[in-house]
């Protein structure tokens, strides 16, 4: 692999609290290239937080530092505003858990995503309707003329999230943060809108952050893996690995899992251990 | 061997008129035995949760019948219904109220059912669903979901039910979390003899915690099959057969690991069948 597309180091987000700063997310490394990098960890784990911190989607009150957080040629911590403006959606595209707060209710299907190719300068009115109407083909949605005229409230779930996927994925991104893209579907839907994405994605040759709560599904989707806890990176590691992983959590996280293959009598209850979160000390 | 203690046969429930008219129920039937914990299955839409909220008496626009050990469940139900038959619903933070102490909100249904002895008995349940006795004083948002989960379960418990309606009682909650809630109610169930109605639509869930699962799409039970006959994935029915394999399409923890060619077979299939 040649240079990252993203390089991240000793992020650190800290929110003002009533003993000076709480920090939400400590020291998080991680380089990103081509592949697909899971996130997982329970709520609360900063999985979240990490995903916001690259986009500088966190809220004014956020502390935000790190070493490094370099996209590309563009160093993410000292772009202005302007600049992270052109960035968000245009380069680093984010998909939301539910369609149903995420799109404008009050718009049709089309003109969110002719939005969103006007926004990042994808052409003309007439050329950003031609690759509207052809990302929502490529989304694999059947009848892209008559879902094109409809509102969010008239799409199902599944629909919804493929056509989030098409407004995102239009002004051809390089990286996609998926922040539980799939959590508010059915499981036999989840499965048609993850093969969508990692089409759409592996086509455009972006890379993709996909931030889960579910180890089983990140395991089976990702190429790597970061199990996130306390806002902390317990361990990183290769997403075949996950059945075998090392460290403590990872294996509690698994074994609390109801297992679908054998009955067991009583579930193992994580325990945490303190030692796992490092101090001052990195 | 007495009557099974709920019976339930052709249950419909529809909504709307005319055109509009949906179905979301269509003659479900089936049986609880004493003691047993029954699971329903099915995805967002399918009436699980239907079900329960017409056995519960919360919808009370159902036909066919709700019968408990044998006798038909009053419309509207009664105090002695609501004696025997409890529910536990899913979000936590939506189902206890938010300006309550945790103690009142669970003094409520004692003063109702005229129970003696209030502050042990919420002691007591506390202390059963695993929390300390200084939760009572506290409001909800000062707990976890995992905590306030544990609270919708005391206050089922108060009333000394023999039947618990749980729909979809560990969702909001995280992995970690849902292990201890389930380990909670299973343990419930056997010490006093409890018998559940769960619904939900993992399958996971419901495979670990039930001895008999119905499945449901679109209105309809279309198989019921035992635990095991999930686990095993011995199923005669295509949706039954689709839903256990997307919940296992994308678990190579629980297959064999590093299995990448079985990893995105189905779901392949599923894109390229429309």
């Amino acid at each position: 692999m040649t240079e990252p597309m993203l390089d991240v180091r000793n992020l650190t987000v800290a929110y003002p609290s009533h003993q000076g700063y709480t920090e939400a997310l400590r020291r998080v490394s991680f380089r990103l290239g081509r592949g697909k990098l899971g996130i997982v960890g329970e709520s609360g784990s900063g999985k979240s937080t990490a995903g916001r911190a690259i986009m500088r989607l966190l809220p004014p009150k956020a502390r935000i530092t790190a070493d490094r957080m370099q996209f590309g040629e563009i160093d993410l911590l000292t772009a202005s505003e302007k600049r992270m403006r052109s960035i968000r959606g245009g380069q680093i595209a984010m998909i939301l858990q539910d369609p149903r707060y995420a799109l404008n209710p009050l718009k049709t299907v089309l003109s969110q995503i002719i939005e969103a190719c006007r926004i990042h300068k994808v052409g003309t009115r007439a050329e950003a309707r031609d690759r509207a109407m052809a990302m929502l083909e490529d989304v694999h949605i059947r009848d892209p003329r008559r879902v094109a005229g409809l509102y969010p409230h008239e799409l199902s779930g599944g629909m919804g999230q493929r056509v989030m996927i098409a407004m995102m994925l239009v002004p051809s991104p390089r990286l996609v943060i998926a922040d539980e893209p799939t959590s508010a579907l059915d499981v036999t839907v989840r499965g048609q809108i993850l093969d969508i994405l990692d089409e759409r994605v592996e086509a455009q040759g972006a890379g993709l952050i996909f931030i889960s709560h579910d180890l089983p599904l990140v395991g089976a989707y990702c190429d790597d893996v970061l199990v996130m806890y306390g806002g902390q990176i317990m361990e990183r590691l290769a997403a075949r690995d996950l059945g075998a992983a090392q460290h403590p959590y990872t294996v509690a996280l698994n074994d609390s899992l109801p297992p679908l293959d054998r009955r067991v009598a009583v579930l193992q209850v994580p325990e945490y251990d303190s030692a796992w979160l490092q101090e001052d000390q990195p | 061997m007495s009557a099974p203690e709920l019976e339930i046969e052709g249950l419909s429930v529809s909504f709307g008129q005319g055109t509009q008219r949906i179905q979301a129920v269509q003659e479900a039937s089936f049986v609880v035995e004493r003691g047993a914990s029954y699971g329903i299955i099915g995805e967002s839409g399918s009436g699980k949760s239907t079900i329960l909220r017409a056995v519960a008496g919360l919808n009370e626009d159902y036909s066919g019948s709700v019968r408990i050990d044998g006798q038909e469940a009053p419309r509207p139900r009664d105090k002695r219904f609501y004696k025997r038959v409890q529910m536990v619903f899913q979000d936590p933070y939506g189902s206890l109220h938010p300006r309550r102490m945790i103690r009142a909100t669970l003094l409520e249904p004692l003063r109702i059912f005229g129970f003696d002895n209030a502050d042990r008995r919420i002691r007591q349940v506390l202390e059963d669903v695993g929390l300390a006795t200084h939760f009572a004083y506290r409001y909800p948002h000062q707990l976890s979901g995992g905590q306030r989960q544990r609270v919708a379960i005391a206050r089922a418990l108060l009333l000394e039910p023999e039947i618990l309606l749980l729909d979809e009682p560990t969702s909001a909650l995280d992995v970690s979390v849902q292990a201890g809630v389930l380990n909670l109610l299973d343990a419930l169930r056997r010490d006093r003899c409890l018998t559940y109605v769960l619904v939900s639509h993992d399958l996971r869930v419901v495979a670990h915690m039930c001895s008999r699962v119905a499945v449901m799409t679109q209105g309809r039970i279309v198989e019921e099959l035992s635990a095991d006959a999930l686990r095993e994935q011995r199923s005669h029915d295509d949706y039954t057969r689709q839903l256990i394999a997307a919940s296992r399409g994308r678990t190579p923890l629980d297959a064999v690991n590093g299995e990448g060619a079985a990893r995105s077979d189905p779901r392949k299939d599923a894109v390229h069948a429309k």
